[in-house]
C-alpha cells in the first residue's frame, strides 16, 4: 500500500522545474506577501496576479486548470471570515431583522470578504504550484541556503522520510482497532467515549513507542556513519544566469501588480 | 535434503592472528542486568568471509553493535590493531561498515544520494571527494543512476543494495551485516548472494538462512546464549547434527 | 485527499501583515531560544529523537477518534510533545509539523505560519508543561489528570488567540467568532485531553523511563510553571470578556488602531468599478440569499467538519 498523499511533487520537464528551488520558495513567498499588501477590492491587480498563477502553470507543463482544481481546499475555511461582511466601516447595505439580531451587512465589508477569499485562493494556489514543480527535498536544501536553521531543516528532513512508514503503521493499528469492533445489527455498539478514548490512546501511545525505539535504532545507524552530534549537509544547488533573470524577473512583476492596485 | 556440492575454497581454517578484528574475553549486560554477553572470544584476518548463526537471543546484534563501539566504548575489541575507545571512535567507525537488520532505520536521509553521501561526508572529506565515493559505492552495489530517489519508493532488496552502499562509501576494512537475507524474495536473495560473493571484503555476516552459510562461507561461528559454542569450518559444523540442534539450527 | 486535523490551521490572506508580523517576532525569538536549549539538554541524541517524534506527531494526527455516528474527532498532540519530550524539544516538534503540513497540504498559509506555530505549538506547551511541571513531583495520578486538563485548557487558549487574531485582523466579528471557536473546541478539547491522558498512561506502563520526573524537570524549570498558570489566567480572564462585552475590547482594538486597518483604501476604487450597485434594493435580496445560505451552510458544515473528517487518505 502506498500513501500518495505525501507525494505532491508532478515531474514533468520544463524551465519552472528546472529552476533553483530557492528562487521558487522565495517568489512563492513575494507572491503571497504581495496580495497580503493589496488593498481591499483591488480587483485589477488581483486579477493580474491570477494571470501570472495561470501563466506559471501552463510554463510548468502542468496545464492551466492544475492548481484550479486542487484549490477548493480553502472553501471551508471561508466561513470563518463571512462575519466580516458586516463590520461596521463604510455604507451599509441593507438591514436584517432577524429577531434577536439584526445583522447590517456593509460595502467594505463585503469587498473585506470577497477580499479575504481571493486572496486566500491566490495563495493555496501558489503553495500548491511550489510543492508540484519542486522536490521535497529541493525544498529543504533551499531552507538551508535561506538560513533557516539547521536542527529545524532536518528535523524536517527526517519528519518527510518517516511520515511514510509511521503514518502506515498508525493505519495497521486503525485497521487492527477495527477488526476487533464488530457491531451487531440491532445492538448500540462502540462503547463509551471513555473506552474509545483509551484504546485511541493506546494506539497513540504504541505508536509513540514504536516511533521512539525506531529513533534509538537510526540514532544508532547515525553514529555509526561517524556522526557526532553536529549534522553537515552538501550545497548541491547554484543559481545560474537563467535562475537571476527569473527571479529579477519575478520582482518586476510583483512590484507591477502593487503599481496596478495601489494608483488609483 | 541438504545438497553437498564441491566446495570451491580450502576447508582448513589459515593461522590467523586476528589482524582485521580481535575480541577478547567480552562481557556485556544491559542496564535492567540481563546477561548478554559471556566472554565472547573471536578473531578474523583479512579476506575472510564468517558467517555468525545461533538461535534468536543468542547475543549476535549485541555482540555486532560492539564492533564498532556503538556499545561498550571502552572493551576488549581491537579493529586492525587499534583498541576500541573513546579516543579514537570516528576512525574505527570508517573501519568497520554495519549494516543494520532493518534498512529504513539506516536509510534515514531524504534521497538515496544524502544517504551515501552521509559517511563520508561526516568523515570530514571535501565535497568533490564524497561526489566520488557515493558514485563508486552505488556503482558497486550496481545501483547506478539511484541518486535522486526518494528511499521510500525503493522495494527492501533495493534498500538493502542502497544500505550496503552507506558504508561502502566509508570504505570499511571489514564489513559486518545483521540478517542481509531476511525479508528479500526468492530472486533478491540470490542476486544478494552473488553481490557477496564477488564483493572482496573482510565480512561478519549474521543469518539464519544455512544455505547462504553453505554457500559464500567457508568458516562458521555458532554463538548461543552469549557465547560463541563453535568455530570452525562451514562443511563439518555442518555435518555435525547434534551441534545444529542443541544449538536450535536446521538445514530446513 | 487529504486528513483533516483540529481546524486551527489559518490560511493565508486572513491575518492582516501585521498581526502575522507580530506572531512571526514572537515565534522566532521563542524558537531560536528552544534551538539553543535543546542543543544544551539533549545533545547529538536530539535530531533522530526530535525528527522520528515529528513524524509521530503529524502521523498521529490522522488517527481518528469515533465521536458520535459516523464522526470523528482528531488529535493536535502539543501537550503530549511538550510532557515526553520536554517543551522545548516539544515546541520544535510541533514547528516542524505546523510547517510540513503548510508546505506539503496547505494546511495552514505561510505568511500566518508564524501565528499558527505559536498557536499550536508554543501555546500548548507552555500551558500543556506549565501546568505539568507544577505537579511533576507528585504521583502519577495527579500528573495525570493535570496532563489532561493542560491538554484541555491549552487547546482552548490556543482557539482563544486564534478568534483574537482573526478578530484583529479584521476577518470576524468578535462576538461571532468567540462563542463558535471555543464552543466547538471545548468538545475537540475533551477529546484532547482523553487521548493525551490514555496515551500518557500506556507509555508509563509500557516504558515508565520516558516519562520520570527527573527528566522532564530538567528539560523545563519552574519558569515553565510561572508562563503557563499565567497564560491560563489570561485566557480565563479574557475569554468571558471577549464573549460577553465585545464592545468594550472593540473600542480599545480601535483606539489602538487594529480594526480599521485597510478598512478605508477601496472607499475610493468601489464607485468606479467592482460591485454594479443597480438598485439598493435588487441587491440587497440578492445578497441576503447568498449571505442567508452561506451561513446556514456554514453553521453546518463547521459544526460537522470539527469532529468530522472529510476526507480520507487516498490508498491504491
Amino acid at each position: 500500500m502506498h500513501v500518495h498523499a505525501f507525494d505532491q511533487y508532478h515531474f514533468k520537464q520544463s524551465q519552472i522545474h528546472n529552476l533553483d528551488p530557492r528562487v521558487k520558495v522565495l517568489f512563492t513567498v513575494g507572491f503571497i506577501i504581495s496580495n497580503a499588501i493589496l488593498p481591499d477590492g483591488s480587483w485589477l491587480a488581483f486579477a493580474l496576479a491570477w494571470l501570472v498563477l495561470l501563466f506559471i502553470n501552463d510554463q510548468s507543463g502542468l496545464g492551466l486548470g492544475f492548481t484550479f482544481k486542487r484549490s477548493i481546499v480553502v472553501l471551508p475555511f471561508a466561513l470563518v471570515a463571512v462575519s466580516a461582511i458586516f463590520s461596521p466601516f463604510g455604507e451599509p447595505l441593507a438591514e436584517w431583522n432577524l429577531g434577536l439580531i439584526i445583522l447590517i451587512p456593509t460595502d467594505l465589508g463585503l469587498i473585506r470578504f470577497i477580499s479575504i477569499l481571493v486572496r486566500s485562493w491566490l495563495s493555496v494556489q501558489m503553495g500548491i504550484l511550489l510543492v508540484a514543480t519542486t522536490q521535497f527535498p529541493d525544498l529543504i536544501h533551499a531552507f538551508e541556503h535561506l538560513k533557516v536553521p539547521r536542527i529545524l531543516t532536518t528535523v524536517i528532513a527526517f519528519l518527510y522520510r518517516y511520515l511514510f512508514i509511521l503514518t502506515d503503521e498508525g493505519f495497521r493499528l486503525m485497521r487492527a482497532r477495527d477488526a476487533r469492533s464488530a457491531g451487531l445489527p440491532g445492538i448500540k455498539s462502540g462503547g463509551s467515549i471513555q473506552w474509545r478514548a483509551r484504546t485511541t490512546g493506546s494506539m497513540v501511545g504504541q505508536l509513540f513507542l514504536r516511533s521512539y525505539e525506531r529513533s534509538d535504532r537510526i540514532y544508532q545507524a547515525m553514529i555509526s556513519r561517524g556522526f557526532t552530534g553536529h549534522i553537515r549537509t552538501l550545497n548541491p544547488h547554484q543559481m545560474d544566469q537563467m535562475d537571476w533573470i527569473m527571479l529579477g524577473f519575478s520582482l518586476i512583476i510583483l512590484i507591477l501588480i502593487q503599481i496596478v492596485g495601489w494608483v488609483r | 535434503m541438504p545438497v553437498k556440492h564441491q566446495s570451491q575454497f580450502e576447508i582448513q581454517i589459515p593461522e590467523c592472528e586476528g589482524d582485521i578484528l580481535q575480541i577478547h574475553d567480552l562481557h556485556f549486560a544491559y542496564p535492567d542486568g540481563q546477561i548478554a554477553l559471556r566472554g565472547v572470544n573471536l578473531s578474523i584476518c583479512a579476506g575472510e568471509k564468517v558467517a555468525l548463526v545461533g538461535p534468536n537471543g543468542a547475543g549476535k546484534s549485541t555482540l555486532m553493535l560492539h564492533l564498532n563501539g556503538v556499545l561498550g566504548e571502552q572493551s576488549p575489541v581491537s579493529i586492525a590493531g587499534l583498541s576500541i575507545d573513546s579516543n579514537n571512535l570516528p576512525l574505527i567507525r570508517a573501519l568497520v561498515g554495519l549494516v543494520f537488520q532493518n534498512p529504513d532505520d539506516q536509510l534515514f536521509s531524504p534521497t538515496v544520494y544524502d544517504d551515501v553521501a552521509f559517511g563520508p561526508l561526516h568523515m570530514g572529506l571535501p565535497e568533490e571527494e564524497v561526489h566520488q565515493r557515493v558514485k563508486k559505492a552505488l556503482n558497486a552495489v550496481q545501483m547506478d543512476g539511484f541518486d535522486d530517489r526518494l528511499s521510500h519508493h525503493l522495494s527492501m532488496g533495493q534498500k538493502k543494495r542502497i544500505a550496503i552502499a552507506t558504508v561502502l562509501a566509508m570504505q570499511p576494512q571489514i564489513l559486518i551485516l545483521d540478517e542481509p537475507s531476511a525479508g528479500l524474495d526468492p530472486r533478491s536473495r540470490r542476486s544478494l548472494i552473488n553481490f557477496l560473493r564477488d564483493l572482496p571484503i573482510t565480512m561478519l555476516v549474521s543469518t539464519h538462512d544455512l544455505y547462504m552459510v553453505q554457500d559464500l562461507f567457508p568458516r562458521m561461528v555458532i554463538m548461543d546464549e552469549g557465547k560463541i559454542v563453535a568455530d570452525g569450518a562451514t562443511l563439518e559444523l555442518l555435518e555435525d547434527e547434534v551441534l545444529l540442534e542443541t544449538h536450535g539450527l536446521e538445514l530446513p | 485527499m487529504l486528513f483533516s486535523p483540529p481546524q486551527l490551521h489559518i490560511p493565508d490572506g486572513f491575518l492582516t501583515i501585521l498581526v502575522s508580523l507580530i506572531f512571526w517576532v514572537a515565534t522566532i525569538i521563542i524558537v531560536g531560544v528552544a534551538i539553543l536549549k535543546t542543543n544544551q539538554s539533549l545533545g547529538e541524541r536530539q535530531i533522530p529523537l526530535m525528527g522520528v517524534m515529528a513524524a509521530f506527531i503529524f502521523a498521529a494526527q490522522m488517527l481518528n477518534f469515533p465521536v458520535a455516528g459516523g464522526t470523528s474527532g482528531h488529535f493536535l498532540g502539543g501537550t503530549l510533545a511538550a510532557i515526553v519530550l520536554g517543551p522545548w524539544a516539544g515546541i520544535l516538534v510541533m514547528t516542524a509539523v505546523v510547517g510540513v503540513q503548510a508546505l506539503l497540504f496547505q494546511d495552514g498559509g505561510l505568511l500566518v505560519m508564524g501565528a499558527n506555530i505559536f498557536n499550536m505549538g508554543i501555546i500548548t506547551a507552555v500551558i500543556g508543561f506549565g501546568l505539568y511541571r507544577i505537579v511533576i513531583h507528585q504521583k502519577k495520578g495527579a500528573r495525570l489528570v493535570t496532563a489532561g486538563i493542560g491538554a484541555w485548557i491549552a487547546t482552548m487558549t490556543a482557539a482563544l488567540i486564534t478568534s483574537l487574531q482573526l478578530w484583529l485582523s479584521g476577518t470576524t466579528r468578535l462576538e461571532i467568532v468567540i462563542p463558535a471557536m471555543l464552543g466547538v473546541h471545548a468538545l475537540i478539547g475533551i477529546g484532547e485531553s482523553l487521548i493525551t491522558v490514555a496515551a500518557l498512561t500506556f507509555i508509563a506502563q509500557t516504558r515508565p523511563d520516558l516519562v520520570e520526573t527527573r527528566k522532564s524537570a530538567v528539560d523545563g524549570g519552574r519558569g515553565w510553571i510561572i508562563a503557563g498558570v499565567l497564560v491560563t489566567l489570561l485566557a480565563v480572564l479574557i475569554s468571558p470578556l471577549a464573549s460577553g462585552n465585545p464592545d468594550g475590547l472593540e473600542r480599545v482594538a480601535e483606539d489602538l488602531g487594529f480594526l480599521a486597518t485597510g478598512f478605508s483604501a477601496p472607499f475610493q476604487i468601489l464607485p468606479d468599478y467592482s460591485i454594479p450597485f443597480l438598485g439598493e434594493t435588487t441587491i440587497s435580496t440578492i445578497l441576503a440569499g447568498i449571505v442567508g445560505v452561506i451561513v446556514v451552510l456554514g453553521i453546518l458544515i463547521l459544526m460537522g467538519r470539527n469532529l468530522y473528517k472529510p476526507k480520507e487518505i487516498e490508498v491504491k
